[in-house]
């Protein structure tokens, strides 16, 4: 039966968490076991629920559903807690808000890509927009600080651990506030995991931060210099910057995964991050045949917002790499001046200090002073230039990369959705020719054959449809989010040159009387 | 070096004239017309016209003043108009002007080195020579690489370039008059043959460049000269004044050659800076332009922020070149001058000395004793005579670098100042723009 094919497919269905958001208040969380369990009822693993809008038409029922079972399973969970309703709690929330009326989740993601079919990622027909604005104040209830690092253990086995700090009021945590101590592999097996669970059904993940071999070198070496805390120092923010991104993102936000980055006090070792480990190899070698593969695929582009999008991408990620390098030049430049002015500072110092001239001298002197304040004030707007400005575009840069990842995966479904179709196209030939031939034996064979295909293609168009809905919103959801940061960050870039500005007149300032005074 | 010129005026004013030099007007600042430049690649002449520049103002002004009414550019040349208004009888006409190249400067300034009468004073520092071919090697490599870049990146760096070359331009023709200035200021060099040939003489002076074989000598001569400073100033001197002066004036020289240096790095990379703010509002024009969401706005806004903070942060550079970095430069020249009249002194002590010790030696053997005692005249003579008008350039020299200083570093200040708040006034009402539409 096909049932029993689908239950099949699931069988290495990981346990989840199974939760439910409603207003950000309520958490719902119900054993996962008691789902598989449930003959009727098979589940994609993780379910990760998302604030329910104010919208109450509810989840749709998940149109990919191959399966009668699995859409009476959603078809009811729209209604009421499906399923499981003994074992779970009831969803009421206290102040009853207005809306939501389906309790269940209303998203629901395949489970780690497996290389057989895909589950079908079942998302509900929702406004992104109408959840986010409702949510959005809950969602930001999320504050994440990465602090304190910590250097652990010595030699080449050193790391850093970081203090991964959450301050919350949503009641799917167990506490407000909680911390935990985390190293950069963690981050990176975090970004993998939540990677493969949603980058291929159309989830713009956002990247995490580079690995850099150099870097992370010195440290461990022990080098107490002031490049190795600088490295700590950006590896710090950026880490901070990619938590606070991927909780931004509603669904990401629901993530067991990330949950467990967030609260747990163990977390075991992401070892396939290592650069140099099999995994990474593997990975490496992936992403060859990706490349080659994009290549290959011509994909027939039905919908012109796509082609228009993915255009706007390529013009934008040469915009951003060109301005990136210009604002690091700028870096450059600047730390430059800061030293040259320091140079000159002691220079006219020790002019000063040979000047007979009494006046004179004393006015050189405080040249010299006034120099130094300078190349103070160049050393921190260097930083700023780097930590405001420069990273952003970095950051972005790698976004948009995620972004046409993104892009690409929809074309690879496209891709099986037609393979499928080819293989059905033979199959039904395969069994034509049994038929003429008469072969009653194998034509049973041939017409499940079919039977098969028949849904496998339904399934990868359905596939097809989902990813690019869910691109679509999310392209806009990236679009508004990228507007709002580039504005606060280039405001904030602005508000400290004007504090630059406002020194170099105090100095200057103290300075005129001195210089006038020269007798 | 432009600061020079007018700094002889507080020099020999009384106090009444004294604020009246003030308010004259510094070359510096004096705007100067140029005709349109043409295109980079190819050979370009321009014809600088410069206003009314350093006014010595001196007691004697009526008698002689001198400037620099035009400069002409061209390949590898430099042709100024030097301009003279004189009611000295030496001279035929009361006005009269002639074009002078570098190497005639140069000629002038070496026959004051080698005139021993002058021995005794700081011959003013010769003008450096016009340097343009690092400009013109910019301008080039921007008009081979015109294909590579945008319409508007490309005016605005051949913008950028053609006004560097007029300030290198101006900067050449300040030193050269400033040189003038203070020959013609100087109560003793004014009267100079050479000087007045060098204003009046229409025609071609015919000074060509030293050849390989006179640069070999002078090499040589120097390095004698050098080893023979070492020697000399060995020599302590009975005068406090002058040995005070000699330790001064080597660790000032040292020293000012060294801030000269580093204030030269500083205001480049302060000129790097200003460049890369130009790229930077390029890439976010360009951001703007292509941009589909509500960004763009903001995007061509901030970039019209920094194309103005650019022109802002150029001119810092530039004023700091003037005021400081030239400054210096030229103090260093005037200092190594200062320096070389205490050499020819000490020099001149040296030869009395030792016409001292001659005399005695011909006193004792009775030969020759006549030769022996008019040597030594001589060399008291000349010994005096540098001592005595030396100690009052020194005295000079101390005035004007003071005077120099405190001129260009209030200037300085007030400049910097001005472009602090130009900036500031920028930003703040590019963020209240922006924080507007948010």
């Amino acid at each position: 039966m096909a049932s029993e094919r689908e239950l099949s497919l699931l069988a290495d269905v990981r346990p989840v968490d199974f939760e439910v958001l409603e207003d950000g208040k309520n958490v719902f969380v119900s054993p996962v076991s008691t789902l598989e369990s449930s003959p009727s009822s098979p589940e994609p693993a993780s379910l990760p629920a998302e604030d329910l809008s104010t919208n109450s038409n509810g989840p749709k029922p998940a149109e990919v559903m191959p399966d009668d079972d699995r859409e009476d399973l959603f078809a009811e969970a729209t209604e009421e807690v499906s399923l499981d309703s003994p074992e779970r709690d009831p969803v009421l929330p206290p102040e009853s808000p207005p809306v939501i009326t389906p309790v269940t989740p209303t998203t629901l993601v395949a489970p780690r890509m497996e290389l057989r079919s895909v589950t079908a990622p079942v998302i509900f027909d929702r406004s992104r927009e109408e959840i986010e604005e409702e949510a959005n104040g809950h969602l930001l209830d999320v504050e994440i600080n990465v602090s304190d690092p910590e250097k652990v253990g010595d030699g080449m086995n050193a790391y850093m651990a970081y203090r991964v700090t959450t301050k919350t009021s949503l009641s799917m945590f167990h506490k407000n506030e909680f911390s935990v101590k985390r190293r950069f592999s963690d981050f990176l097996g975090l970004h993998s995991k939540l990677a493969t669970k949603y980058i291929h059904i159309g989830y713009i993940v956002p990247p995490a931060p580079e690995k850099s071999i150099v870097g992370m070198t010195k440290v461990k070496v022990g080098k107490e210099d002031s490049s190795s805390a600088e490295f700590v120092e950006k590896r710090r923010a950026a880490l901070e910057r990619y938590l606070q991104r991927t909780v931004k993102h509603p669904t990401l936000l629901q993530d067991p995964d990330l949950r467990q980055f967030l609260e747990s006090s163990e977390l075991p070792r992401a070892v396939n991050t290592q650069a140099l480990s099999g995994a990474g190899i593997l990975r490496m070698v992936n992403k060859a045949a990706d490349a080659v593969n994009k290549m290959t695929i011509k994909m027939n582009e039905s919908d012109a917002w796509f082609e228009e999008k993915q255009q706007q991408f390529e013009n934008l990620d040469q915009q951003l790499r060109k301005l990136h390098a210009s604002v690091e030049t700028l870096v450059c430049h600047r730390k430059e001046l800061s030293a040259n002015t320091a140079a000159f500072a002691k220079s006219a110092a020790m002019l000063g200090n040979s000047e007979d001239h009494t006046a004179l001298s004393r006015a050189l002197s405080q040249l010299a002073e006034v120099e130094e304040k300078i190349d103070q004030l160049h050393q921190e707007q260097a930083f700023a230039d780097f930590s405001v400005f420069s990273e952003l575009l970095g950051d972005y840069i790698r976004l948009i990369a995620a972004v046409k990842g993104v892009f690409d995966h929809r074309m690879k479904c496209w891709q099986k959705w037609q393979d499928a179709q080819v293989i059905l196209q033979k199959k039904r030939e395969a069994e034509a020719k049994l038929q003429l031939a008469n072969r009653p034996d194998k034509q049973q064979q041939a017409k499940d054959d079919i039977k098969e295909w028949e849904t496998k293609v339904q399934q990868g168009e359905k596939d097809f449809e989902q990813v690019s809905k869910t691109i679509r919103e999310e392209v806009q959801r990236f679009e508004r989010e990228r507007v709002k940061d580039f504005k606060t960050v280039i405001i904030k870039y602005l508000e400290l040159l004007v504090q630059t500005q406002q020194q170099l007149i105090k100095h200057w300032e103290a300075f005129l009387p001195e210089a006038k005074s020269i007798a | 070096m432009m600061q020079e010129g007018s700094d002889d005026g507080p020099d020999f004013l009384s106090e009444e004239d004294r604020g009246a030099a003030e308010a004259l007007p510094v070359m510096t600042a004096g705007p100067s017309r140029c005709s349109h430049l043409k295109k980079p690649s190819r050979e370009r002449s321009s014809r600088w016209d410069m206003l009314r520049a350093i006014n010595v103002d001196l007691q004697t002004d009526a008698a002689l003043q001198v400037d620099i009414s035009d400069a002409l550019s061209e390949r590898d040349k430099v042709k100024f108009t030097v301009h003279t208004k004189s009611s000295l009888p030496n001279f035929k006409q009361n006005e009269f002007s002639v074009v002078r190249q570098h190497e005639e400067f140069i000629w002038l300034h070496d026959s004051f080195v080698e005139n021993e009468d002058y021995a005794g004073y700081i011959i003013p520092p010769a003008p450096p020579r016009p340097d343009f071919d690092a400009s013109r090697e910019k301008l080039q490599k921007l008009g081979e690489g015109e294909g590579s870049m945008t319409k508007e990146e490309f005016t605005k760096m051949k913008q950028e370039l053609e006004a560097e070359y007029l300030a290198i331009f101006k900067k050449t023709v300040a030193m050269h008059e400033v040189f003038l200035c203070r020959v013609a200021a100087h109560p003793i060099l004014r009267k100079d043959l050479n000087f007045h040939v060098f204003l009046e003489y229409n025609q071609d002076l015919s000074v060509r460049g030293k050849n390989k074989k006179e640069k070999l000598e002078d090499f040589f001569k120097n390095m004698v000269k050098s080893a023979d400073g070492v020697i000399v100033s060995g020599v302590k001197d009975v005068d406090d004044f002058f040995e005070h002066e000699r330790t001064f004036l080597v660790e000032y020289h040292n020293r000012v050659k060294d801030a000269s240096a580093k204030s030269d790095k500083m205001t480049r990379s302060h000129k790097n800076v200003a460049d890369d703010y130009n790229r930077i509002g390029s890439s976010l024009y360009a951001l703007g332009t292509q941009d589909s969401t509500d960004i763009c706005k903001f995007f061509l806004k901030v970039s019209e922020l920094f194309d103005k903070t650019r022109k802002i942060e150029a001119r810092v550079s530039a004023d700091e070149d003037l005021k400081l970095s030239d400054l210096l430069k030229y103090y260093l020249r005037e200092s190594q001058a200062a320096k070389d009249l205490l050499y020819r002194r000490s020099r001149s002590l040296v030869d009395y000395e030792n016409a001292n010790k001659a005399l005695d030696k011909a006193r004792a053997k009775n030969k020759d004793v006549l030769q022996a005692e008019t040597t030594q005249q001589i060399c008291c003579q000349k010994f005096e005579k540098i001592s005595e008008s030396a100690k009052q350039e020194l005295i000079d020299f101390k005035t004007r670098r003071v005077a120099a200083f405190r001129k260009n570093l209030v200037e300085l200040a007030e400049l910097e100042l001005k472009h602090a708040k130009g900036n500031l006034q920028l930003l703040q009402s590019c963020l209240a723009v922006l924080n507007g539409d948010t």
